[in-house]
């Protein structure tokens, strides 16, 4: 009897539990080997570049929270440095205001990784791992509630400082929960690094070399488990990053468990640089001193005239920039965030587009895949951590 | 290399090409003819080693000529330097060689552009649109297309 060799095509998603969202795959499958996968994104596209274009710079800030939702304050950051720079008041930020950005977006960074960690261990069948990971993502996400008023979409940042200063008592309840941080990560570690499922799950499933994750243009810890040592922290720094003393990890091993181990590793060097950034830590402004940009405070809003005219001007008209453009790249935890902005003169970008990492990463999916097995698929799509908001935009 | 060499260079090669070159806050953009599109990143991914193309879009000039800009932001990943190019694209004749040759990530970036922006990418291996479903008309990124969407009243900017 002649065996069957015809293929199969299969859905997977945009409903399915492990998309991490809105994904959907096409997968043609010889048994239970992927011949071909397709994503198809934009389920969740909401415009938000088409949106931006007729909002003020100030208004765009909330629609930045919702492109990567697990990381709103590292979008919010990319945005409002990518506005400082078209301004021209990148060194007109006062230190304080730079200290507490980099606490909140390396917060940030371990919120993001915590849900990357929790919810790829449960897709590859470790659930205890899930509960560990929300534990700690709730303090973060308290912490979160307490400096934004919101728990996800934090809005948190403004263009020249920020929205308000920190609460009293929140740098010792941040320094708390973050010298607690590596014992959790140890946990994390103990349950999963040397676990023969874990291992037999992630060892060898999804490698990509590095000539060819460059070529495909994924960034990020997933490239650096590909044993390319670069990040824009370090390497075109912003914030100040260059006061702190942090290395990058980085893996060669190109598979799913090297990247587990970067993004572990990642987790730590958060720690010590919230640690050096609470330490100097010093009271100051935290607003730039530039009054046709920045809303003045309030108090002097109901004493005094000229602020009443800024607030009033920037309130109803917004500030206007001079025409340029430019491009600004962060460090998000997925990867690189650019933001490219086009100014005519107005108090409108003429247009904004945004580089989601995600969006460039999940472009490396078939390569990944393709000849492999199709639960092999389910731990891919987790290790890229993707998150489909800024995907769609 | 600084940035200035490498424009140097680049006008060296390609001297009919280049129309412009600008400095903006420490960022170099040049902007190249559309032609030879696909030699120029060759060249510089090659010669100068802009190994990641961090991004491509398009850009909507309504009511200038050429209308629409096809931006390249590239980055090297070992001198950890930017520039820009930028290749102009006239409205009726919309379309412009593809550089997914030249790096593979420019396959989703220049279908993005297909489908929100209009501009069509020649030699491309996989033309479709991407966040739009298949059966959307229109590209909605363009400056003329109504913020509301195609059936509803058309924006009329806000009144303050």
């Amino acid at each position: 009897m002649a065996a069957n060799t015809e293929t199969m095509t299969i859905n997977m998603g945009p409903q399915h539990p492990s998309t991490h969202g809105v994904l959907q795959l096409i997968l043609e499958l010889d048994g239970e080997i992927v011949v071909k996968a397709t994503p198809h994104i934009g389920f969740l596209h909401r415009g938000i570049e088409k949106l931006s274009e007729h909002r003020t710079y100030h208004q765009t800030i909330p629609l930045t929270d919702r492109l990567d939702y697990l990381a709103p304050m590292s979008n919010n950051l990319g945005y409002v440095l990518a506005v400082e720079k078209l301004l021209g008041i990148t060194d007109e930020i006062p230190e304080r205001v730079q200290r507490i950005r980099v606490i909140m977006t390396e917060l940030t960074r371990l919120k993001s990784h915590l849900v990357w960690l929790a919810c790829h261990a449960l897709d590859i069948g470790a659930m205890t791992v899930f509960l560990y990971c929300f534990r700690e993502r709730e303090c973060i996400t308290d912490i979160y509630e307490k400096v934004s008023g919101a728990r996800m979409t934090s809005n948190y940042f403004r263009v020249g400082g920020l929205a308000d200063d920190l609460p009293d008592g929140l740098e010792g309840e941040i320094r708390t929960f973050v010298e607690s941080m590596p014992a959790h990560v140890e946990e994390y570690e103990g349950l999963l690094t040397g676990n023969r499922i874990w291992q037999k799950r992630t060892i060898g499933v999804g490698e990509i070399s590095a000539e060819a994750a460059i070529d495909i243009g994924i960034t990020g810890p997933s490239l650096r488990a590909s044993g390319v040592d670069w990040d824009l922290r370090r390497d075109n720094p912003y914030c100040g990053y260059e006061d702190y003393d942090f290395d990058v990890p980085v893996r060669t091993g190109c598979d799913t468990f090297d990247r587990y181990r970067v993004r572990l590793d990642e987790m730590r060097q958060s720690v010590r640089i919230i640690l050096q950034a609470l330490d100097k830590l010093k009271p100051g402004p935290i607003l730039a001193d530039c009054p046709k940009i920045v809303l003045p405070p309030k108090q002097d809003v109901v004493n005094n005239i000229e602020s009443l005219i800024h607030h009033f001007k920037i309130v109803t008209e917004g500030f206007k920039t001079e025409p340029g453009e430019i491009y600004q790249g962060i460090e998000a935890p997925k990867g690189e965030l650019g933001f490219y902005l086009i100014a005519d003169g107005s108090a409108y970008p003429f247009r904004m587009k945004i580089r989601p990492p995600s969006f460039v990463n999940l472009q490396g999916l078939p390569q990944m895949v393709e000849g492999k097995l199709l639960a092999d698929v389910i731990a891919v799509i987790g290790t890229l951590d993707i998150v489909l908001g800024e995907i769609d935009r | 290399m600084s940035d200035q060499a490498i424009v140097e260079k680049l006008k060296a090669k390609f001297s009919s090409e280049i129309l412009d070159v600008v400095e903006f806050r420490g960022e170099t953009t040049v902007t190249m003819k559309k032609e030879q599109i696909v030699d120029i990143c060759t060249f510089m991914r090659d010669d100068f080693g802009y190994n990641l193309l961090c991004d491509l879009c398009g850009v909507d000039y309504l009511g200038k000529s050429p209308r629409f800009m096809v931006v390249y932001n590239l980055y090297n990943i070992s001198t950890k330097q930017r520039i820009r190019i930028k290749a102009p694209v006239e409205e009726q004749d919309a379309n412009i060689d593809t550089v997914s040759t030249v790096w593979g990530t420019a396959n989703w970036h220049e279908r993005e552009c297909w489908d929100l922006m209009g501009i069509k990418f020649n030699n491309h291996p996989d033309l479709r649109r991407i966040l739009m479903p298949a059966d959307w008309e229109g590209h909605p990124l363009r400056k003329d297309y109504p913020l509301q969407g195609p059936d509803r009243e058309p924006y009329q900017g806000r009144l303050s």
